[in-house]
Formats: C-alpha cells, structure tokens, sequence
C-alpha cells in the first residue's frame, strides 16, 4: 500500500518538494509500478543466486583493478570552475544544520 | 597459552547493566583513493587532491584500488573473520553536502569480512568480543560551517576506509576504550593504518543502551558519535550510562538518537533524533564489479600476516618473563617492539633490555618527541652497553653516562667506553691498592668498624668508589675491603 505518507517520505529523501496532489498522482503512478514488480516477485527463484554484474573476474588474476599509485591530473582550480560559489579553492554551499 | 587472570568483575551500575557496540572507521594507508588515483596526503591544500570521481562529476567511473582490499582481507583475517568469496560494493544514498554523488559506495549485504572475533585484557581479566563486520567504503568530504554558508573540501572524499562492527558484547566503559585500543594496535602492527587519533586516521562511533540486571531484551540504544581519543571513549560512555539510567529513573524513556560527546563540558548532547530514520536505500553499485577472492590465495595472505600485539605481548611475559605493564608498552607500537626483542637477543638479555628501552630510552624519545624509528642509539648499540654491564666491564652507575653520551654522539658503547677510559676496574690488584690507601687515610673510622660499628662500611665504599672514579667493580670493592677490614 503506498499512501500520502510514504509518498511525502520518498520525496523528502530525494529531496523533492511536492503538493498533496501530486503526491496522490504519484501515489498512483507508483503503484502500479510497484504492482508490477509484485507480478515479478511471484517467480520462483529458488536455488538462484541474485546476480550482480554478468562478469566474473577473480579479483588476484585479473589486471583490471588500479594499481595503488597516486597521480594528479587536475588542478583545485579546474575542480571548482563550474561550481555555481565557491571562496577560494573550496566549494560554498548553503548553510548545513547538524 | 593463558595468563594470571581473575574473572570477569560485574560492571552493574546502579542496577544496571550497559550495553555496548563500537563502530571503528579505519582509515587505510593507501597512496591513492580508493576509486581514483588523488593523493591521500593529509596536509594538501584545499581542494587539491580531487579529481572528477571524488568531486563527483556526472559520467565519472570508479576504478578500485587493489591494495585496499589487500589490506581488507589482512584486517580481516587478524580479526579472526571469515573472508567472503564474493563481496559487493553497494551505493548508501542520502544527500549532504561533502558526499557530492549523493551516495557513499560501502558494503552493504556482503561485507569483504565478516563473523570474526579478538580477545584483549582488560583490568587484568580477558574480554572476548564478537566482529560482526568489516567492510570498505569511501570518506566523505569534510565541511566547515560559518553560519550563513558552508565551505566545503573534498580531498578526504574518497579516502579508504574499513568500518569495523563488534557484536553488542562490551559492559563498560573501560572494556569500550580497550576494545578500541587494540583494534588500534592490530591494524598499526598490520601496517594498513598509522592508529593516528588526531588526525581523524581512527574514528570511533559508540551504541550505548542500559538495561535492568537479568533483562533479556536490550534497552532502546543511542549511538555517540566521532570519538576521536580513547580517554573521550571512556568518558563518554560512562557519562552517557549515567545520564540513560538517570533518564529512566525519572521516568522517561530513551530516545533513539544521536549524540556527540563534548570533552570540554564532559557531556554527550543530541546531534539528531532517528525520527528522520536511517533510510538509505541500498542497493548493488552497477559500476563496480563484485570482489571475488579464491580461498586458496586468502590462505597466501593469512601465512604473511605478523604476529599480533596481544600475542606477542602474551609472549613477552610467558616466554622472556617481562611484567604485564612493560609488554604493553613494548608491543603497543611495532617498530618499539622490534627494537625490543633485536636489543634482547643480540644483548642476550631481555629483562635489562627491557629496562633501558622502557626507562632511559622512552624517556629521551619522549622529551625529544621522537619515534623509536628516529632513536640516536640503534639496538644494536644499546645491546653492546647491556652486555657491558653484565661482563662487568663497566659498572651500572657509569652506564647511565655511557648511554647520555650515546644518545648525545650516536657514538656506539665500545668507543665512548675507550675514549673515556670508563672501563670497570675488575682488576683485584689495582682495587687492592685503592683500598689501601682508602684505609691508611682513615683510621679512626677503621677503628670505629672494628669496635662494631659495621655501618661505617658504606663510608669505605663510597671513598673507594670516588678514588676510583666510580670505575671500581662494587662487588670485587666489596669483597676486598669486608677482608681488609676484618682482618
């Protein structure tokens, strides 16, 4: 059941802001969403291990994860150029509480 | 292999019993991040060592870091945990400001170690306490608030670290701080962390709840969050059992929330109550690759680990004899103990080793402020003045100059000893002749000893002493003149 409630919860941690009525027209949009995945859950999945990622790389002999060696190919500058305030080479944002 | 311990006390208070997990957020000692190639240095300039993966720039790719996990599989295997075969890296999500992706990558349902367990002592009994987990994740950023703005730098962002999770198992305060000690020491003996509190390298997060004795069910638990000293642990956890006890007495129940600690004030205060409940929504990072291990080359690694402080320090006191306070100390610090045991063996005797490192050489380190790596006196120079003493070529009181002048020229034992001709006078014949004269000069005292009053001996020896210029061997002095002067 997803109600009122539970909408203005998962928007709150999305950080979105949004009415009554359109929580009541995403409520239910989501339902039926969800009612799919209800239909999904019906499958029988004994003895079948959730997958991950389809690739199975043994981690000691394989060559694609990074050497520990650090290497620098941005300047502070070139990180906060698009950043929309910043004071000097840190990045400025609105007031955090706690 | 056990030692002289009591049982386990009772650690009620008030009719209570505490209950206590610990959260340790290891910081590992990598070069570079864990997703990117940024430095980790802890002194960078502002945002200087970021890239777009740590800024969290839209289309950035995480690449792991394959020291990390070897460092996450050694830290393990030293907590006793069993490595999974198959662990994945989840995304954590929540929005704040110095976690720019809005999500931290962690490990969620498979953790790389988990179901482990470590043993320390503690007011000399031995506390066993569960490892639920240990998994990798990546440090946020760290911001700094003014009031009207927050300023953000993201050269943490990224930093390795290994979270981890005891089983609710601690009673008290002091078991809390214990606990967070060895794990300290066991990750610094392993080399994955430099165990450096200040600078935020070790951080701890304290669960708290109190219960009636003989309750089942635990009490509704409070987390003390960023406890970055082990004396702040103690005081804050025995604050915080205090102030729920109190707060049940009177009749309100606990919050679940969080608390900082306030070292100045000796207080915990709320920082955010869990109505704004954990809700993270966790799922598989579709970037990453889960980690699989063979347990064949887990078992490599478990035969390079080095032996753990707790049990080298079990050893120093079973097997060199050395008291419970001094194998602390020497296997508190790896280099220390290193130094230690090379002293001992080359000196061929651990017990006087032992003194002189934990004594005159401590105490130099510390009112200099230097490391045992920085010492002015190598073991093996320090273990030829022990081994001075005890052929008797010098005497105790004149080592203690030989080892100033040594820490002063980093000269080695042998030279100071012949440059200054401070070899012990062993040599029966020449004390003889000293004590001769020690008598000759000295008659009414003589005469005072031989009347019985035997405690004008040490005047003899003292005078002797001073002829000789403290050179003398006591025990041949002693012996010579208790025959002069008897006879």
């Amino acid at each position: 059941m997803i109600d009122e409630k539970k909408i203005m919860h998962i928007a709150k941690l999305a950080r979105l802001k949004i009415s009554t009525d359109e929580a009541a027209h995403y409520g239910d949009q989501l339902a039926k969403v969800l009612s799919h995945f209800d239909q999904i859950s019906k499958i029988d999945t004994t003895n079948v291990e959730p997958l991950v990622s389809p690739l199975e790389i043994d981690f000691f002999n394989d060559d694609s994860f990074r050497k520990d060696i650090d290497q620098s190919f941005f300047t502070a500058e070139e990180m906060l150029e698009n950043a929309p305030d910043k004071m000097g080479n840190l990045f400025k944002v609105p007031p955090v509480v706690g | 292999m056990s030692i002289n311990t009591v049982a386990a006390p009772n650690s009620f208070v008030r009719g209570y019993e505490a209950v206590i997990g610990i959260e340790v957020h290891v910081q590992l000692k990598t070069k570079s991040k864990i997703f990117c190639s940024d430095s980790t240095t802890f002194d960078a300039a502002d945002n200087e060592n970021t890239s777009p993966v740590s800024v969290g720039m839209p289309g950035s790719l995480p690449v792991l870091n394959r020291e990390v996990v070897l460092m996450a599989i050694k830290t393990g295997l030293a907590l006793g945990c069993k490595i999974r075969e198959k662990s994945v890296f989840a995304r954590k999500n929540y929005f704040y400001p110095d976690l720019p992706k809005g999500y931290q990558i962690s490990q969620y349902d498979q953790p790389t170690c988990e179901h482990g367990q470590l043993y320390f002592y503690v007011n000399n009994y031995k506390k066993t306490v569960s490892i639920t987990r240990a998994h990798l994740e990546e440090d946020a950023g760290k911001s700094t608030h003014f009031g009207q703005y927050t300023l953000i730098n993201y050269n943490r962002a990224g930093i390795p670290l290994l979270e981890i999770v005891s089983g609710p198992d601690l009673r008290s305060a002091a078991e809390a701080a214990e606990y967070a000690k060895t794990i300290r020491d066991i990750v610094k003996s392993l080399d994955v962390c430099d165990g450096n509190l200040e600078e935020g390298s070790l951080r701890c997060d304290c669960n708290v709840s109190v219960r009636k004795i003989g309750a089942e069910k635990f009490g509704t638990r409070v987390e003390i969050k960023n406890l970055n000293s082990f004396r702040f642990i103690e005081k804050a956890v025995d604050y915080e059992i205090e102030r729920q006890i109190d707060s049940i007495e009177s009749g309100t129940p606990i919050n679940q929330e969080t608390r900082l600690y306030d070292p100045d004030k000796n207080r915990t205060f709320m920082m955010r109550t869990k109505e704004d409940a954990d809700d993270y929504r966790y799922f598989p990072d579709p970037d990453l690759l889960p980690i699989l291990l063979k347990s064949e080359d887990i078992e490599k690694i478990r035969k390079t680990l080095p032996e753990l402080p707790i049990q080298k320090s079990e050893r120093f006191q079973f097997t060199l004899g050395l008291s419970k306070n001094d194998s602390e100390i020497l296997t508190s610090d790896r280099m220390l103990s290193e130094y230690f045991e090379s002293c001992g063996q080359i000196s061929g005797n651990y017990k006087s080793a032992a003194n002189w490192v934990m004594g005159d050489l401590l105490r130099e380190l510390n009112q200099n402020k230097l490391t045992i790596g920085d010492s002015k006196i190598s073991a093996k120079n320090l273990a030829e003045l022990i081994q001075f003493i005890d052929q008797n070529k010098i005497s105790g009181k004149i080592a203690k100059t030989v080892f100033t002048e040594m820490w002063q020229t980093s000269k080695s034992a042998q030279n100071i000893v012949d440059e200054n001709g401070y070899s012990q006078v062993s040599d029966t014949t020449a004390i003889e002749k000293i004590i001769d004269t020690v008598i000759e000069k000295n008659q009414s005292q003589v005469a005072e000893y031989r009347s019985g009053k035997t405690k004008v001996f040490g005047f003899f020896v003292g005078a002797v002493m001073r002829e000789s210029k403290g050179q003398a061997n006591p025990d041949v002095v002693n012996e010579i003149l208790k025959r002069k002067l008897e006879s």
